[in-house]
């Protein structure tokens, strides 16, 4: 359907798992976004991509109802997305982890959060591991662990309670280059294993574009989506498509516009 | 990395290690005996009368019999018991206090200033007030040094629930926690390293203020009493044997308190 080298601008789709409209939102009177709308689709993974300070992190912060807005309405599965069952995965694992429990316990906590038994607790979590050939030393503390481990252990339980949608706010810059590649490559493959709707925030557009089915490129405030640009590359993707022709387009577009944006 | 390879080309060398280790070791008793060497040299050359400064060794053999035979051990325990029953009364209504005052930030907004100024007042200022009200009795001195402990521990927990880690309590919050469950699984929890400093505060203030009750609120046991009348009797041996024994007694209670602070609150600074 894609050309080699040509890059399609996404119509408005209908099979949106979450769905903004009319959305404002300003901080002490200045307006970060004016009546802006986004679709994320069903089971795809999509980044979003755009200027320092143009307001990625308060985007997922407010679809993830971490904080409120103005106006506006956010649908996630067709329900107003307070109802929705969310994983999120934040920016900084070192102050967002509960250091006072074991890995294990952390990964288990939003489970018992919910109420469910104990004994369906370890169940599930086991299977959880299990699915995704997790091999940590989860008896230990999470500060016992490298950072890619504990971002790790940070996706597990954003992951524990089977969530329908699963946020993460540049998850990889705390990390070193190792490690990013490590996290990133579990994180490829617990969406291939899961298909769960993946939204992820990347400041790094060659991330971006290797991570994503869908690349969603913001522009600096009050922010509106500049263009949603598709790279459907079949998984699991490798370092080798780095060099592919229809990633390089593609890079090369968003770039583009990023540029053009940035001269506004 | 240097100082590993010092170490190392050490060790070939048999016979030098032995005294580069024995430094080391040795470091922290060397202030200590600088110190008691200072003291005698001082008491030696009577510079200072000898009924007013005894020689280190005549004091440290007198504490050694006083504890033994005489009431030392005594009026060391009953100054322990109130120290301990005051901070137990201070820190067992600060806390929970704290941890709720501090879980409202308005509710700490409107105590703060009542808070800070009670905190900032010495409290040997209050001794008077304090006899007024509970009389020169042992409640007297538990209560005023369990009211300065009390105004500390609750100061320290409030800031340390205020100060919690906001994407903590934002983690717990995505993951479907209830007010009531951040409360209990992170705030708590946050707050435990500024209790701990509260707590660690508290127990020393407590030696102190117990020590100052026993001196001026009509006492017949514990250090304070011993050592003010050591000073009036003029028995100085006395006097120095328990200010010695007061010393180490606030230095036990805060070495204690280091051990369980870094025992419980293992992630503290990690
Ligand atoms: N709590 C707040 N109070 C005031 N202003 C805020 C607050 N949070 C964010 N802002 C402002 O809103 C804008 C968007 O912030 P946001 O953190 O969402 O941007 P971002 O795109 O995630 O930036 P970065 O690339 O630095 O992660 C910024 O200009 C920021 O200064
Ligand atoms: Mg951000």
């Amino acid at each position: 359907m894609i050309a080699p080298s040509a890059v399609t601008p996404l119509p408005e789709q209908d099979d949106a798992f979450i769905r903004v409209r009319g959305l404002d939102k300003s901080f002490a009177g200045q307006p970060v976004y004016q009546n802006f709308a986004l679709d994320v689709p069903r089971g795809k993974f999509t980044t979003i991509f755009g200027p320092n300070g143009c307001g990625k992190s308060t985007l997922i912060n407010m679809m993830s109802g971490l904080i409120p807005f103005d106006a506006g309405t956010v649908e996630i599965g067709g329900r107003d997305f307070r109802s929705a069952k969310i994983g999120y995965v934040f920016q900084n694992y070192r102050d967002s982890l509960f250091p006072w429990m074991r890995a294990l316990e952390n990964i288990e906590y939003p489970l018992r959060v919910r109420g469910i038994p104990r004994k369906e607790q370890v169940a599930r979590v086991e299977q959880l591991l299990a699915r995704f050939e997790i091999t940590l030393d989860l008896k230990r503390y999470t500060y016992e662990m490298s950072g890619g481990q504990q971002q790790l252990v940070a996706i597990l339980r954003a992951l524990a309670a089977d969530p329908e949608v699963l946020f993460l706010d540049e998850p990889f810059s705390a990390l070193d280059y190792e490690m990013t590649l490590y996290v990133r490559d579990r994180l490829q493959a617990v969406f291939l294993e899961t298909g769960l709707t993946t939204v992820l925030v990347s400041h790094d557009l060659e991330e971006a574009v290797y991570l994503a089915d869908r690349i969603v490129l913001l522009s600096k405030r009050p922010t509106r989506v500049v263009e949603t640009i598709a790279y459907e590359t079949p998984r699991p993707r490798t370092a080798e498509i780095l060099a592919d022709g229809r990633f390089v387009a593609t890079k090369q577009h968003a770039l583009d516009l990023f540029r053009a944006e940035m001269r506004r | 990395m240097s100082v590993v390879g010092v170490g190392r080309s050490i060790a070939r060398m048999p016979g030098a290690i032995a005294p580069r280790l024995h430094w080391s070791v040795l470091l922290p008793l060397a202030g200590p005996l600088a110190f008691l060497a200072l003291w005698w040299a001082v008491s030696a050359s009577h510079v200072v009368r000898a009924v007013l400064l005894p020689s280190p060794f005549e004091t440290l053999g007198y504490l050694g019999t006083a504890f033994v035979h005489g009431t030392l051990g005594a009026d060391t325990l009953v100054t322990l018991t109130r120290t301990l029953l005051s901070f137990g009364i201070g820190a067992l209504l600060g806390v929970p206090l704290g941890v709720a005052f501090g879980s409202n930030e308005r509710l700490y907004r409107s105590v703060e200033f009542l808070i800070d100024f009670f905190r900032s007042t010495p409290a040997s200022a209050l001794i008077p007030l304090f006899i007024l009200f509970f009389g020169i009795t042992d409640i007297n001195k538990i209560a005023i040094a369990g009211f300065s402990v009390f105004l500390i521990v609750m100061f320290n927990s409030a800031y340390g629930v205020m100060n919690a880690r906001k994407a903590r309590i934002l983690a717990a919050r995505v993951m479907g926690a209830s007010r009531f469950q951040v409360f209990r699984d992170v705030l708590i929890f946050e707050s435990l390293p500024q209790t701990f400093v509260g707590l660690r505060n508290g127990i020393s203030t407590a030696l102190v203020i117990v020590v100052v009750a026993e001196m001026f609120i009509g006492s017949d046991q514990g250090l304070g009493h011993r050592i003010i009348e050591g000073e009036q009797i003029l028995h100085v041996t006395d006097m120095y044997a328990s200010i010695l024994v007061a010393g180490l007694l606030g230095y036990a209670l805060n070495v204690l308190f280091m051990i369980a602070d870094k025992r419980l609150i293992h992630w503290n600074g990690k």
